[in-house]
């Protein structure tokens, strides 16, 4: 083991580093936005909807990301001819974007979950009060329960951010050169996994670690009422200020 | 339609008796990761509620490194770094040249060590969710730690933990899929091949991931069943 090897692997795999945060980022916000649809559409008044949803979520959790991941690249690339017809294969040729479609369709699955959780956790009571005071529809989501729902699912979603970021490391397969894939090239070339393990390593719990904090930064700026009461001359001087 | 039959019999054309073949790999390679898991992870969930400071430092860097790294880098450390163990235990013994070792122990070492890692917490919540006063109900009668571990808490820790533990095994499952990398033929390499040698990838990944469902509802049912058995002593909701 050589200090002199894992930092100099440490810096090429830095390398990888930005393509895994797009990634993250990018499968993660289309992720929650399918994720909010699929929790909405698992509370519809209609079983059609109901059952499609809860059918999806269970198909995806069911089978491996690494399935998912090789079913859309190299699955759809049977139906060419199709996709091309439909001047959709400039999006499925690509390993880029067929990654990030598997990655948020899959994170989806599970985030619906979690916002599902959210949703019911919001008290019968505070949408009996919103509706007496006349608020109903979009009004009622805005300013009730979505606000409650968001500050609920956070801690959860966050693990979710956490995940996604992991799984990045499956699109490495499909020939993306992110961290993991670029360690995997190191390990070919030079064979020495354990020191590309352990600068690989510390790199993902660098980005995780710095996930976390932000997450939990979020979660404490989101609930001001739960924070211990300043002292109350610490109170009159920011309500003077 | 009739194309996918054919593609699934189990003659000389099919796939049919492969791909079977190769579920039981995916099952035998995810129940042996999740056992060593469970060990594993039950020593380390010990280490975190009753061992010494150094001890229960070593078992939360374990389980931070564990659950914060991709489970392919450790599946690669497993797999490159076991080939490189066994080559050096080796020449030690004076042979010659390169010794891998075999996919199937690499892969289920992989999963069982990412697995403890969740495993671990998952019973130290499950502790936490005894009562203090059963345990002590226990050594007043004079039960010695062994008997109090056997009586009352491994049944109680096994019967909370039960929802968290089939947690562990879908995800034990699920990992094996990557354990392909290693060409282990487990149920998704069997369908690469299936897949290259016949020109339908979308068939045949189709298929693993059927396989793959299958797999997991009849888990889910199993634990369900399970958790219910488990859970018939506890008081009943009065209807």
């Amino acid at each position: 083991m050589e200090l002199s090897f894992i930092r100099d692997s440490f810096v090429q795999l830095l390398a990888g580093a930005p393509l895994t945060l797009e990634l993250t980022a990018i499968a993660f916000a289309i992720g929650v936005v399918l994720a909010m649809l699929l929790a909405l559409m698992r509370l519809s008044r209609f079983a059609v909807i109901r059952g499609a949803a809860d059918a999806y979520v269970f198909v995806i959790r069911g089978t491996p990301l690494l399935v998912q991941i090789f079913l859309i690249y190299y699955g759809l690339g049977q139906f060419r001819a199709t996709l091309q017809s439909l001047g959709l294969w400039y999006f499925f040729r690509e390993a880029y974007w067929c990654g990030i479609l598997a990655l948020s369709l899959n994170s989806a699955a599970y985030g619906s979950e979690v916002v599902r959780g959210a949703l019911a956790s919001v008290s019968l009571r505070e949408i009996e009060a919103a509706k007496s005071c006349g608020m109903s529809g979009m009004l009622l989501y805005r300013r009730i329960i979505l606000p409650l729902a968001l500050r609920q699912a956070l801690p959860a979603y966050g693990n979710e951010l956490i995940l996604m970021v992991k799984a990045t490391s499956l699109v490495s397969i499909i020939t993306m050169m992110e961290i993991t894939g670029i360690a995997a090239r190191l390990i070919a070339d030079t064979y020495r996994p354990v020191e590309v393990f352990i600068a690989a390593g510390a790199i993902y719990l660098l980005i995780n670690f710095v996930l976390t904090r932000l997450v939990a930064l979020l979660d404490w700026w989101l609930t001001p009422h739960l924070r211990a009461a300043a002292s109350p001359s610490a109170r009159l001087e920011s309500s003077n200020g | 339609m009739i194309d996918l039959l054919n593609l699934l019999s189990f003659g000389q054309e099919g796939w049919g008796l492969s791909l079977l073949t190769a579920a039981l790999v995916t099952v035998a390679v995810a129940v042996c990761g999740f056992l060593i898991g469970t060990v594993i992870g039950a020593l380390i969930a010990w280490a975190k509620l009753a061992g010494n400071l150094p001890l229960r430092i070593g078992a939360d860097a374990y389980t931070t490194i564990l659950r914060g790294v991709p489970d392919l880098l450790v599946i690669y450390l497993f797999y490159f770094g076991g080939s490189l163990f066994t080559t050096w235990l080796f020449h030690l013994s004076g042979s010659e040249g390169f010794v891998g070792v075999p996919p199937f122990v690499a892969g289920a070492s992989a999963i069982g060590v990412i697995g403890a890692a969740y495993q671990a917490e998952v019973f130290r919540g499950a502790f936490r969710a005894l009562s203090k006063g059963e345990i002590e109900a226990g050594m007043s009668v004079g039960m010695s730690r062994f008997l109090l571990f056997r009586r009352i808490i491994a049944p109680q820790v096994v019967q909370y933990a039960l929802p968290g533990i089939g947690n562990v095994w879908q995800m034990a499952l699920k990992e094996s899929a990557l354990i392909s990398v290693t060409g282990l033929v487990e149920l998704l390499r069997q369908s690469q091949i299936a897949a290259g040698s016949t020109r339908k990838p979308f068939e045949f990944y189709l298929i693993a991931g059927a396989i793959f469902l299958v797999i997991t509802w009849l888990s889910q049912q199993i634990f369900a069943w399970l958790d219910r058995r488990a859970s018939r002593s506890l008081r009943r909701e009065v209807r």
